[in-house]
C-alpha cells in the first residue's frame, strides 16, 4: 500500500496496521487483504462485486474492519456488502470510505450495506466517510444501508461525512421486529459547493420496537443538504428522529419529517432544529480569549463529536 | 486595577447606565442595586460585550474601550456570567480546557470542578446542554473562572441556584482567587453574605451609581433601608 493509501486508511478506519480480527480492505476496486477467524468468514460474492461477511451465532467481542479506499481517479464502482449476524452476537463492524482523486476523473464508491440482524445479537456499526485530493474530479460517495433487525436484536451505527465528499446520497431503510431497537447517529459537515442528501425510513413493524434516529449537521459556504427521516408506527412501538443543523454562509439546509403511525400504540416524535450558531456561544467562548473565528471551530466540532 | 470615566450605555432611546465614574482598586468589590438597576449592563461593558454609547474604560491604565471581547479576555478580564450558555456538545472538559489553558493537566481541573462541589468524575465527560441543572451550569461557570485565574473577575450573581450548604465554600472560592491572582474580583451580588466578605459595594440605583463606599459605612445603610421597607 502507498503512502497515500496508508493515510487514508488512518483517516477511515484509524488503523496504521492490519487490524486484529476479521478484516477486508478493499482498495482501487480489488480485494487488498483479507482475514477471517473461526466465528467470521468473508467470502467473495460469485454473482456481484462484493462480499459475503458471515458472523457465527453467539459470537461475542469480535470485530470486522471493512475498510475501502480509492486513490484511482475516474474510478466508480458499485459494491454490495452483506452482513449476516448470528444470534446472540455482540459485535463491532467498523467501515468506511476514503475517496483520494487528485485527477480530473470523478471518482465513485456505492455501497450498498445489507445487515441481517440475528435474535438477540447486538451490533455497533461505524461508518466513515473521508474525501481529499487537489483534482477536478469529484468525490463521490453513495451509501445504502438496510437494516434488517429479528425479534430482540440491537444495533448502532454511527455514521460521519466531515470532509471532502462533494457529492453524497445516502440511504438508510431498516426494519425492526418485536423488541428490537436501532439508535442511529449522523453526522455530516458540507462546505463549497458540496450536496449531500440523507434519507432514513425505518419501520417499526415489531411490538415494542424502538428507533431513534440523530443527525447532526453543519453546512458551510454555498453548500446544500436535505434530510428527511420517515417513521413508519405500525405496533406497540416509540421512535424519534432529530435533525439539528447549524447553517452558514450561503449554504442552505432543508429538513423533511415524515411521520406516519398505523397504530393507535405507535408513539412518534420528529425533532428538528436549523440555525446559526448562537451569538451567545460565540461571546461566551470569545471571553475565555478565542477569537471569533476559533470559537466558531470549536463549537462546530463540538457539535459534530 | 479599573477604571471608568463617564461610561453611559442607551438602547432604543433608553438610557440603562448613566455618566458612571468608578475606580476599582480593592481585591473584593460587591455590586449591588434593584433588579434592572444595570449591573449586568455594567459588567458586560467591561467585558466588552457591550460597548458604551460614551466614556472611556482603563485597566491598568491602559485605555481598552475600543478592544473587542477576545483582547479584553487576553488582558486578564473574566465574566461569570448571570445566565451561563449552554453548549450542544462541548464539554466540561472542553470548556475547562479552554479556560484554564491547554497544557493545564487533566487532574487539575477535575481538582477545580471539586473545588466548586462537582465530582470531577460525574461531570467532566458531560456535555454542557440542557441535561445540566441550573445549579450545576452555574458551578461550571464558576469553575470555568477560577481556571482562568486572571487579574479581573467578574462574577454575575453566582449565588443564584447555588443551595444554601454550598455558599461557604462558594466564597472560599472567591478568597482563594484574590490570594491567587492578586487581582480584582467583583461580584454582583443581592446576598448579604457576599456582600459581608466585600470591602467595598456599589450600590446601583437607575443606572447612576447611588453609593460606592467601604462595607462597613454602606451595608449597615443598605440592611436599615431594606428593614424600613
Ligand atoms: N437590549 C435591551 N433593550 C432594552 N432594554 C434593555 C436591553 N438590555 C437591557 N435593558 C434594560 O436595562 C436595564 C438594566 O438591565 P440589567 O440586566 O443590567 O439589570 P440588572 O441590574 O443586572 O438586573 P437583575 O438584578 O435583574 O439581574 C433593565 O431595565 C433592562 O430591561
Ligand atoms: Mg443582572
Amino acid at each position: 500500500m502507498d503512502p497515500i493509501q496508508k493515510k487514508i486508511l488512518h483517516e477511515v478506519a484509524d488503523l496504521d496496521a492490519l487490524p486484529v480480527g476479521a478484516y477486508n480492505i478493499r482498495a482501487n476496486g480489488k480485494s487488498a487483504a483479507r482475514n477471517s477467524t473461526a466465528n467470521i468468514e468473508i467470502v467473495t460474492k460469485e454473482d456481484k462485486s462484493g462480499i459475503d461477511i458471515i458472523i457465527k451465532p453467539n459470537t461475542v467481542n469480535e470485530s470486522v474492519h471493512i475498510p475501502v479506499i480509492i486513490s484511482e481517479t475516474g474510478l466508480t464502482e458499485l459494491v454490495y456488502n452483506d452482513f449476516y449476524i448470528g444470534e446472540n452476537s455482540d459485535v463491532v463492524i467498523i467501515a468506511g470510505c476514503g475517496i483520494h482523486n487528485c485527477g480530473n476523473g470523478d471518482s465513485a464508491h456505492n455501497g450498498i450495506h445489507t445487515f441481517y440482524v440475528g435474535k438477540n445479537a447486538k451490533v455497533k456499526y461505524v461508518e466513515k466517510h473521508y474525501g481529499e485530493g487537489e483534482g477536478r474530479g469529484k468525490r463521490l460517495m453513495n451509501p445504502t444501508t438496510v437494516i434488517h433487525l429479528e425479534d430482540g436484536a440491537k444495533m448502532e451505527m454511527q455514521a460521519s461525512q466531515i470532509a471532502g465528499i462533494d457529492d453524497t446520497l445516502r440511504n438508510t431503510k431498516a426494519y425492526l421486529g418485536n423488541d428490537a431497537k436501532l439508535e442511529i447517529n449522523e453526522s455530516v459537515m458540507t462546505t463549497g459547493v458540496q450536496n449531500a442528501v440523507s434519507e432514513f425510513t425505518a419501520d417499526l413493524n415489531g411490538e415494542n420496537c424502538s428507533c431513534n434516529i440523530v443527525s447532526r449537521t453543519v453546512a458551510k459556504d454555498s453548500s446544500t443538504q436535505h434530510f428527511t427521516s420517515r417513521l413508519n408506527g405500525n405496533n406497540v412501538c416509540s421512535g424519534h428522529t432529530e435533525c439539528d443543523s447549524i447553517i452558514m454562509d450561503k449554504a442552505s439546509v432543508l429538513a423533511t419529517p415524515e411521520l406516519q403511525a398505523n397504530s393507535t400504540e405507535a408513539s412518534l416524535i420528529h425533532e428538528a432544529a436549523i440555525g446559526k450558531i448562537a451569538g451567545e456561544q460565540l461571546i461566551k467562548l470569545m471571553t475565555l480569549g478565542l477569537t471569533e473565528k476559533q470559537a466558531e471551530e470549536q463549537i462546530i466540532s463540538g457539535f459534530l463529536k | 486595577m479599573l477604571e471608568l470615566q463617564n461610561v453611559s450605555y442607551e438602547i432604543d432611546g433608553k438610557t440603562i447606565l448613566k455618566d458612571i465614574n468608578l475606580k476599582i482598586d480593592d481585591h473584593f468589590v460587591a455590586v449591588t442595586g434593584p433588579n434592572g438597576s444595570g449591573k449586568s449592563t455594567l459588567a458586560k461593558i467591561i467585558a466588552g460585550i457591550l460597548q458604551p454609547t460614551s466614556g472611556k474604560i482603563f485597566l491598568d491604565g491602559e485605555d481598552i474601550t475600543e478592544l473587542s471581547i477576545t483582547d479584553r479576555a487576553n488582558k486578564g478580564i473574566s465574566y461569570a456570567f448571570q445566565q451561563p450558555v449552554r453548549f450542544k456538545g462541548l464539554t466540561v472538559k472542553d470548556l475547562m480546557r479552554l479556560s484554564a489553558g491547554k497544557e493545564t493537566p487533566y487532574s487539575t481541573l477535575c481538582e477545580m470542578l471539586n473545588e466548586v462541589g462537582l465530582q470531577s468524575k460525574n461531570y467532566i465527560n458531560r456535555s454542557l446542554d440542557a441535561s445540566l441543572s441550573g445549579g450545576e451550569l452555574k458551578r461550571i461557570e464558576i469553575a470555568m473562572i477560577f481556571a482562568r485565574s486572571s487579574k479581573l473577575s467578574l462574577f454575575d450573581e453566582p449565588e443564584a441556584g447555588i443551595d444554601l450548604w454550598s455558599f461557604q465554600k462558594l466564597i472560599g472560592i472567591f478568597e482563594k482567587m484574590v490570594e491567587q491572582t492578586k487581582g480584582n474580583v467583583i461580584i454582583i451580588s443581592h446576598q448579604e453574605r457576599i456582600l459581608n466578605i466585600a470591602d467595598k459595594i456599589i450600590y446601583l440605583k437607575d443606572g447612576t451609581i447611588a453609593q460606592y463606599d467601604v462595607r462597613e459605612k454602606i451595608l449597615p445603610q443598605l440592611l436599615d433601608s431594606i428593614t424600613a421597607d
